[in-house]
């Protein structure tokens, strides 16, 4: 009996070990820092000394290059000048009962009549409110950003389609187009287009061409073998092939396409408001933000937030019919008729244009010029309720945010907590550490283990504490053991980048601002997601609070924040919280609804608790779907901090905005990089992750 | 039934595709013999994959070639290296006579559009047309006048039973009544040439059945030369002339249902096979034996008659049979001893399980 035991149990030592040796090592690399910090700060703080002037060098460089093909630009931005000075007096000129009336017929061809009324109201609400030339200033943006977007990504992605060879450049570029915050390269813009409303078409086009182009790849990718063989036996030429097959076939997907993008080019009109110069609705929001008109920027931002939901409606009807068929309604708005109404309008448009040329008919007193009061009152309840407001904000920024920043070594002194730490309470803490890892050992093995050392540690040392080359080593580390050498050395790079330009602080302040949110998020927005899948009344409540956050563009949510919690990094977390907080839900709650119905059964069968099913039987098997859902709420929390920096941090979204006001084009796109890298890092990261466990 | 064939419509010969990284090296070696099964061996050592080994027979005009193999087999790879939608590694194939693998982008379209046809497992239905529009699809891209195409298209989904149905949308159809329209479509440009894979497969089996009857009725009326794909043994012998077994690409065995059943060639296709009642594969025409000038029975029965139709007749005492010859060949003669050796053989086989 003891041979076939010691044999079954050396194999098992010798297996932990190649995998974990690295992390032994670097365990007493972290203890060595740790000890040596006092003596050599530079383990800690980057010194200036070692930083090298990457930002001016560019800036010399582009300065160059700009002076050079300037002129070209500029004749574009004249070019681009001239189409968009036509789509703001179109929509200028049109009377909005014309424009009511042909949006009212669109939506019901798309979606039926209730789309339809929500499209009046929203509009009605527009022009209550008093945001219609600013509404119509938004839309003709998007109404040119978007066909840009739409034909240069489908030739992107038939070009990708045809020529897989180009696929991981393509992927590459698509994903620092998606993730490089848009203000960082505002600033070349600016530089090489001149400043005025282009430069925001030209931001909006730069985002929102990507969906367009991982959309008609996937659709094209996607036409089932079966079809295109039929095409090709029925002796289909090339370009038959292409356009009779396979791009109806790809169709519904192509809309998919044109919808994200729509939203897309929305979303980053707004954000491009900041540049100003376009008298439309973001910058309406940012200047009442700025003015502390909460009233205003309520109204406004809920201008935007109605819009938002009324173009994606509008968009998806398009795309995806309804799975029962089209409703009466659908059926009964034809193409003829659509066609008709839409002549109509155009009719109604030009008569009234006629019988009253300079009318605008725009109510006299909006709301948003009665708002005196409403700001009055809404300032009056945030005063009187600011003992609960900062009592919130002062709790978590005491309990959670400073903990994190600094650390309980940092946060334990008599002004924060109230007391210092001794050194009894500090090894209490690390035997307390030790005790958790061990359990963790025993009961799941040494990667959990680790992984508590690891929060125990950054626990205590905050991650502003945190040894840099500490850090940059365990994270590559992680890399190359999960997606391999190449990532690892990825990683390697990006963090070295961040390193020589001394942006260390600030990454150090993302990385523990959006740990947080994200930690957070999947906390709040798992517990909902679980909630969700297993009650079919919370799923119905929260899926239109899902799709309404989801579609709305990422400068609303500074709005509430910034009411209630003033400037700071408390009132950033809550924008990023608020942003990030979907993907959890979704995830959660489409993992938990769609695991095998089989296995769920055999381990009920068994005789698992309610609670022992959703532990050990639905949720091991919804982690790859949750996974994805991590994935999406990392990519939301890090595209969120070039946003959250109007409201006051000192992360990389800071540096990019600080860059901005500076027309600092090196450090704007040097940080700008720098949250792409941590984007894709992390996408990488949980992708390999996720291969490995469905993998496995 | 499977007498009277035409002249080669499809010859195919030492075909081979190979998938793997550089699949052309292998067959470099002209005016050398090549061992097939000792290359599919080496290719596969070395990291590729043979997926139609050495396959050669020949089609005629008019028959039901039925290939049958299990999924994998390699089978629906041969088929599309007969429509040249996969190109092959090595070999020939013959055409009225003509090489298809010479054919250029634009030959090879003409022919398409008019010398063959082809159903599909999962019917590649477009989704965006109407019944009408998807049976009329190959007259479209040919540039043919509307109207004509339309006749035409309503004059095939007659044929196939779908009137009523011209402007539903593929998705609002069953199964069944896709793969009509799918055959509707392969015939709508009026091909010689029918390649068929595995048409009723992703079919339940009551379906299936009426289909097959189907097929049959207008394969009766149009006369077409077919490749019907399957992995369905009962439907292969049921539907075909000729049929050819693959394994592993490479077809182990070629000839009538009734020369399979009888003389497999080897273990696997006798296992393949061991369920197929001998008695409603063979048929008179198999087993009848020249007159040679002996006095003919009265009692007339047609040569595709199966021998478990006959079973009645021998047990009211009928002791022989006249089976007419096809074409000129003169009258055979079939004896119940005949008849019953294969009930014995068929009792061995039961047996032995």
């Amino acid at each position: 009996m003891t041979a076939p035991a010691a044999i079954a149990r050396s194999p098992r030592r010798l297996a932990i070990a190649p995998a974990l040796l690295p992390w032994c090592g670097l365990g007493v690399l972290t203890v060595l820092c740790l000890l040596l910090k006092t003596e050599l700060p530079w383990l800690v703080n980057f010194p200036k000394q070692w930083t090298l002037p990457l930002a001016s060098y560019i800036n010399a460089v582009t300065d160059a290059v700009v002076a050079v093909i300037q002129p070209g630009f500029r004749a574009l931005s004249a070019l681009l000048d001239a189409p968009m000075r036509g789509a703001r007096l179109a929509l200028a000129w049109l009377p909005w009962p014309a424009v009511m009336l042909a949006v009212a017929a669109l939506a019901l061809k798309s979606s039926g009549e209730r789309l339809a009324i929500f499209a009046l109201a929203t509009l009605a609400y527009i022009l209550l409110a008093g945001y219609w030339p600013q509404s119509m200033n938004t839309l003709a943006l998007v109404l040119l950003a978007v066909p840009i977007s739409t034909v240069l990504g489908f030739l992107l992605g038939v070009l990708g389609y045809a020529r897989p060879r180009l696929r991981p450049v393509l992927n590459g570029a698509l994903d620092l187009m998606q993730t490089v915050p848009a203000f960082a390269y505002l600033i070349p813009l600016l530089l090489l287009f001149g400043f005025g409303p282009v430069v925001g078409l030209i931001a909006s086009a730069i985002y929102a061409t990507p969906p367009t182009v991982r959309n008609t790849m996937l659709g094209l990718d996607r036409v089932p073998a079966a079809i295109s063989e039929a095409g090709l036996m029925s002796g289909c030429t090339r370009r038959q092939q292409f356009w009779q097959v396979e791009v109806p076939t790809a169709l519904p997907q192509l809309l998919v396409g044109f919808n994200q993008t729509t939203m897309a080019a929305l979303s980053m009109v707004i954000v491009a408001a900041i540049i100003g110069g376009f008298e439309d609705i973001g910058w309406e929001v940012l200047s009442s933000m700025r003015k502390a008109e909460f009233g205003q920027s309520i109204l406004s931002g809920l201008v935007i937030a109605l819009l938002a939901i009324l173009i994606d409606r509008l968009t998806i009807g398009f795309a995806k019919p309804p799975e029962t068929g089209p409703t009466r309604a659908m059926r009964w708005m034809t193409p003829r008729r659509l066609v008709l109404s839409l002549a109509v309008a155009l009719a109604l448009a030009i008569v009234i244009r006629l019988v009253a040329p300079g009318a605008t008919f725009l109510p006299e007193t909006a709301l948003r010029t009665e708002m005196g009061g409403v700001n009055q009152w809404l300032l009056g309840i945030v005063r009187d309720y600011a003992w609960f407001f900062d009592g919130v904000r002062n709790t978590v920024l005491y309990c959670l945010l400073l903990p994190m920043r600094v650390g309980i070594s940092g946060a334990a002194t008599p002004a924060i907590w109230g007391f210092a730490l001794s050194p009894t309470m500090a090894a209490v803490y690390f035997v307390l550490v030790l005790a958790v890892a061990g359990l963790a050992m025993r009961r799941f093995g040494a990667r959990e283990a680790l992984v508590v050392l690891a929060a125990g540690v950054i626990l205590y040392t905050g991650f502003l504490g945190l040894p840099w080359p500490d850090f940059i080593l365990a994270v590559a580390l992680l890399a190359g053991q999960v997606a391999g050498y190449r990532l690892g050395l990825f990683a390697l790079a990006g963090f070295a980048l961040i390193l020589v330009n001394g942006l260390w602080p600030q990454l150090v302040q993302s990385l523990y601002l959006c740990t947080l949110a994200v930690l957070l998020c999947l906390l709040i927005g798992g517990s909902l997601g679980v909630w969700a899948a297993h009650s079919d009344r919370v799923s119905r409540i929260l899926k239109p609070i899902c799709d309404a956050l989801q579609t709305m563009p990422q400068f609303v949510f500074l709005i509430p924040a910034l009411m209630f919690f003033k400037v700071g990094e408390f009132t950033a977390l809550i924008a990023i919280m608020l942003y990030a907080i979907v993907p959890p839900i979704r995830y959660v709650e489409h993992g938990l609804r769609h695991v095998r119905a089989d296995v769920v059964e055999a381990v009920e069968q068994m005789g698992a608790t309610p609670l022992q099913t959703l532990l050990q039987a639905k949720l091991p098997l919804a982690l790859p779907v949750v996974m994805l859902g991590l994935n999406q709420t990392i990519m939301a929390a890090l595209s969120m901090l070039a946003i959250a920096a109007l409201v006051g941090t000192r992360d990389l979204g800071q540096a990019v905005y600080v860059a901005l006001g500076k027309a600092d084009a090196g450090m704007g796109l040097i940080a700008g990089l720098s949250i792409a890298f941590l984007a894709i890092l992390a996408d990488r990261l949980i992708q390999a992750a996720v291969a490995r466990s469905t993998a496995a | 039934m499977n007498a009277a064939l035409g002249p080669i419509k499809l010859a195919c010969r030492n075909v081979w595709k190979v998938y793997g990284r550089r699949p052309a090296y292998y067959f470099d070696s002209r005016g050398y013999v090549i061992d097939p099964d000792a290359l599919a061996e080496r290719l596969r050592a070395e990291a590729h994959l043979p997926a139609v080994v050495d396959a050669s027979f020949e089609v005629a005009t008019g028959e039901i070639f039925v290939i049958m193999g299990l999924s994998g087999s390699g089978k629906s790879t041969l088929v599309r290296c007969l429509s040249r939608l996969v190109e092959p590694s090595a070999g020939e194939i013959l055409l009225d006579g003509k090489n298809l693998l010479a054919a250029s982008g634009k030959e090879l379209i003409e022919l398409r559009r008019h010398a063959m046809g082809m159903v599909f497992q999962n019917f590649g239905l477009l989704p965006h047309l109407t019944v009408l529009d998807n049976v009329a699809f190959p007259l479209k891209i040919q540039g043919k006048p509307v109207k004509e195409r339309e006749a035409r298209a309503r004059e095939m989904i007659a044929l196939v039973g779908l009137e009523g149905r011209e402007v539903s949308f593929p998705h609002q159809l069953s199964g069944g009544q896709q793969q009509r329209v799918g055959i509707a479509r392969s015939l709508a440009v009026g091909p010689e040439l029918w390649f068929l894979d595995e048409p009723f497969s992703a079919l339940d089996p009551l379906i299936r059945k009426q289909m097959q009857d189907e097929f049959l009725r207008l394969q009766r009326m149009l006369k077409k030369t077919i490749i019907f794909i399957t992995h369905d043994i009962a439907e292969a012998f049921r539907l075909a002339d000729r049929l050819a077994i693959m394994r592993a690409g490479k077809i182990v065995q070629i000839g009538r249902p009734a020369d399979i059943v009888l003389n497999p060639a080897d273990d696997y296709v006798a296992q393949f096979t061991e369920d197929m009642p001998l008695l409603r594969v063979i048929t008179a025409g198999d087993i009848a034996t020249p007159a040679n000038g002996a006095a003919l029975p009265e009692r007339t029965i047609a040569a595709d008659t199966s021998l478990e139709a006959l079973i009645p007749q021998l047990a009211s005492g009928v002791g022989a049979f006249t089976v007419p010859g096809l074409g000129d060949n003169p009258p055979a003669l079939l004896s119940a001893g005949a008849v019953l050796a294969v009930l014995e053989r068929e009792q061995a086989r039961r047996t032995r399980e």
